[in-house]
């Protein structure tokens, strides 16, 4: 038997949280210097999933690379392979047709809704509810459903294609989606209801893991984090790609920079997701899914291209260096998880350790687009 | 004298019978419950509506291997479990279920049942310090002090029932009350317009006491992994398990029988077990409604309500009682 521990007053121990601890949603690992229930310091390390995705972008032809990109976030995968194509498409000089743009701008927004509802159903069992995360699923079963028919997977799609789309929507997609839309609607007056008006929830969340818009400038923060904080910043509006610019839609921004911010921000993304779809659809031309003039291996000409998007946590860039061959000479990826999650070091500390993992939730965070 | 032995073993028997039964099939009703809350079928595989699962369940937590950390210290680790399944159903022992149905009927069952409930904090204790792990070492610190700090409330409600009846008997405290709903001590009388509040305030901290969600600070999976059980398997995992709802159906019981008058009828027809046994089985649905329903609080917002709100109102209940009891 190994000797007692014994602890001089004040002194502090190391709790580690992780690399398999239900709250860290993935393999994260969280070293804290505790005293008590208070966190003295805490130090994230990372590194358990890293499948060196960049260097495989060097290696890979860009279009072999597309499938890469969806498994980064595997909640929102949509969003990054848009991303990739259409740095590629803007690179190359591919005439995108109206139709494919429109179905993608539907699609990544009915992934960000799934990867919403997920974070909202998995962020209140954080917080110890379990019913909301099987609403959550439910909803968002009839999303994966929809994303399934169209591009035969349900979570790491790879439904772009540089110059268009694999495979067009056909009227049961349509009809689908627009059956979803008023079913969506409806739940999220249940989640407001259920979870948003819940005082133990209100108690939890409000003036919990403040960060403040320097802090989020700092440490590069985006997506609901910096909107939170009341920085007014989407890459749908400030930098619009693809056919963003055509729909009405608001950025919900919140000024309190507290957990509850964060939560408010996504829920009403949600709602503004929904009429992007639902103007989408109503919007949808007609014409082919794919360009007519495209090249069959694709080289890029000399030089640096760079493509922020926003995906549901945030803004996504790519970087790419190309030196005129196949693949690219350099490939740089900015992952939005990556830079929320380095907020947690400096905002948890003197926190408990209830409050740091209710507040590590909010910040809606994916492991393997961390480590990449 | 042979057969007062006889007559113990036999109350031993029926009380060890009926709490484990409760315990198993509390789970598989709260498996139920929850899957019906969360719109999923639940366990409806092994036998009819799944109800052969606590058994299987059972049969698998003893045939696993009983796995002592190392470094643990291993007589507390052993004994933590039996001490968390020990009390509780010793505490059955005096309950009545019916003015017929009674183990033993004690002058002071009240504070029998209180005394023993106090003993599951140290089985959490035990079973934190015993297991050499800082997560369960945290928890259970936590769960002594939410147990600590909501005794106080319960026994200060349960103090101003015993004013009014004038009695620590359990018989005589639901003896008292029969005669119709109208004479429960929930309804307000003469003694204490506060009493449904007193009621909300008992219900509160058996809930708390009991260590249930949205006070499910001694588990808190998210946070503490498992608690102070994250090193328990097999069977040591299932007496904290067991003992959790066996500690439920003690709490549903004795907020019966202070509030809603144990084995009487609401309408002063056909007294009995049935309408004691359907009254803690609509509290413990009532438990895991709650359970299901709401998100968990945390360790200094459940202190605050205990010592900022719960015990000066049950305080100042207990005095308004001892006032109009006076006065009347």
């Amino acid at each position: 038997m190994s000797a007692p521990i014994q602890l001089q007053p004040g002194e502090t121990f190391i709790l580690n949280v992780g690399p398999q601890h239900p709250a860290t949603h993935g393999v994260l690992r969280v070293k804290m210097e505790m005293d008590g229930e208070y966190i003295v310091k805490a130090e994230t390390v990372l590194g358990y999933v890293h499948r060196m995705h960049e260097k495989m972008g060097e290696n890979r032809t860009y279009a072999q690379y597309l499938p890469n990109l969806s498994r980064l976030d595997y909640l929102g995968a949509l969003g990054y392979t848009h991303g990739h194509v259409l740095v590629i498409e803007r690179a190359a000089g591919i005439e995108v047709p109206e139709r494919a743009e429109y179905i993608r701008a539907i699609t990544v927004e009915l992934n960000r809704l799934a990867s919403h509802l997920f974070w909202f159903g998995c962020y209140v069992m954080d917080l110890g509810g379990f019913s909301p995360l099987m609403y959550a699923l439910e909803d968002r079963e009839y999303i994966l459903d929809m994303l399934e028919a169209v591009t035969g997977a349900r979570l790491t799609y790879c439904y772009y294609r540089f110059g268009g789309l694999y495979n067009d929507v056909d009227d049961d997609f349509i009809e689908a989606a627009k059956r979803f839309i008023p079913r969506m609607r409806k739940s999220l007056k249940k989640y407001a209801a259920l979870v948003t008006g819940n005082i133990i929830f209100q108690k939890r969340l409000e003036g919990m893991g403040p960060i403040s818009a320097e802090m989020c400038r700092k440490y590069g923060a985006t997506g609901a984090v910096a909107r939170g904080s009341g920085i007014n910043f989407d890459v749908r509006k400030n930098e619009p790609y693809s056919v963003y610019p055509e729909f009405d839609f608001d950025i919900p921004v919140y000024h309190e920079g507290d957990s509850m911010a964060r939560y408010k921000v996504r829920m009403d993304e949600m709602e503004q997701s929904l009429r992007i779809i639902e103007q989408g659809l109503a919007k949808l031309p007609g014409g082919p899914i794919m360009a007519e003039k495209k090249p069959k291996n694709i080289k890029l000409p000399v030089g640096d291209f760079y493509q922020a998007v926003e995906t549901a946590r945030g803004s996504f860039g790519i970087r790419i260096v190309s030196d005129g061959d196949k693949n690219a000479y350099r490939l740089k990826l900015r992952s939005p998880t990556y830079s929320n999650m380095h907020l947690f070091d400096e905002a948890c500390e003197g926190m408990m350790i209830m409050d740091a993992l209710a507040f590590m939730g909010s910040l809606d965070l994916v492991i393997p687009e961390i480590d990449r | 004298m042979s057969l007062t032995v006889l007559n113990v073993l036999v109350a031993v028997v029926i009380a060890i019978g009926f709490a484990a039964l409760n315990a198993a099939y509390l789970v598989w009703a709260e498996r139920r419950g929850a899957a019906r809350i969360q719109r999923r079928p639940g366990p409806n595989i092994n036998g009819p509506f799944g109800l052969l699962q606590p058994p299987l369940d059972g049969i698998k937590l003893m045939t696993k291997q009983i796995m002592i950390p190392g470094g643990a210290d291993k007589i507390l680790f052993m004994v933590a479990p039996v001490l968390a399944m020990a009390p509780a159903i010793l505490s059955f022992v005096t309950i009545p279920f019916s003015d017929t149905i009674v183990a033993h009927n004690m002058d002071i069952g009240l504070l029998m049942i209180f005394a023993f409930a106090s003993m599951g904090a140290l089985a959490v204790l035990f079973a934190g310090w015993g297991s050499r792990n800082k997560y369960s070492v945290m928890a259970s610190v936590r769960a002594v002090s939410q147990n600590v700090s909501y005794e106080i409330p319960m026994l200060i409600t349960a103090i101003t029932v015993v004013m009014i009846t004038g009695s620590m008997d359990l018989k005589t405290i639901t003896a008292a009350q029969t005669g119709g709903f109208w004479n429960w001590n929930i309804f307000p009388s003469l003694h204490s317009p506060l009493m449904p509040l007193s009621f909300i305030l008992f219900f509160i901290c058996s809930l708390a006491e009991t260590n249930r969600a949205p006070f499910d600070l001694g588990e808190a999976e998210s946070e503490l992994v498992a608690g102070f059980h994250t090193e328990y398997g097999s069977m040591g995992f299932g007496l904290f398990f067991m003992g959790e709802y066996a500690n439920i159906v003690i709490g549903a019981s004795l907020t019966t029988i202070l509030f809603l008058g144990g084995w009487d009828c609401p309408f002063g027809l056909f007294p009995g077990v049935w309408w004691f046994l359907l009254k803690i089985y609509l509290l413990i649905a009532t438990f895991i409604w709650i359970r299901w329903t709401f998100p968990r609080t945390t360790i200094y917002g459940l202190l605050n309500l205990s010592w900022k709100i719960l015990i000066p109102l049950s305080l100042f209940n207990l005095l308004l009682t001892a006032g109009l009891l006076k006065v009347f």
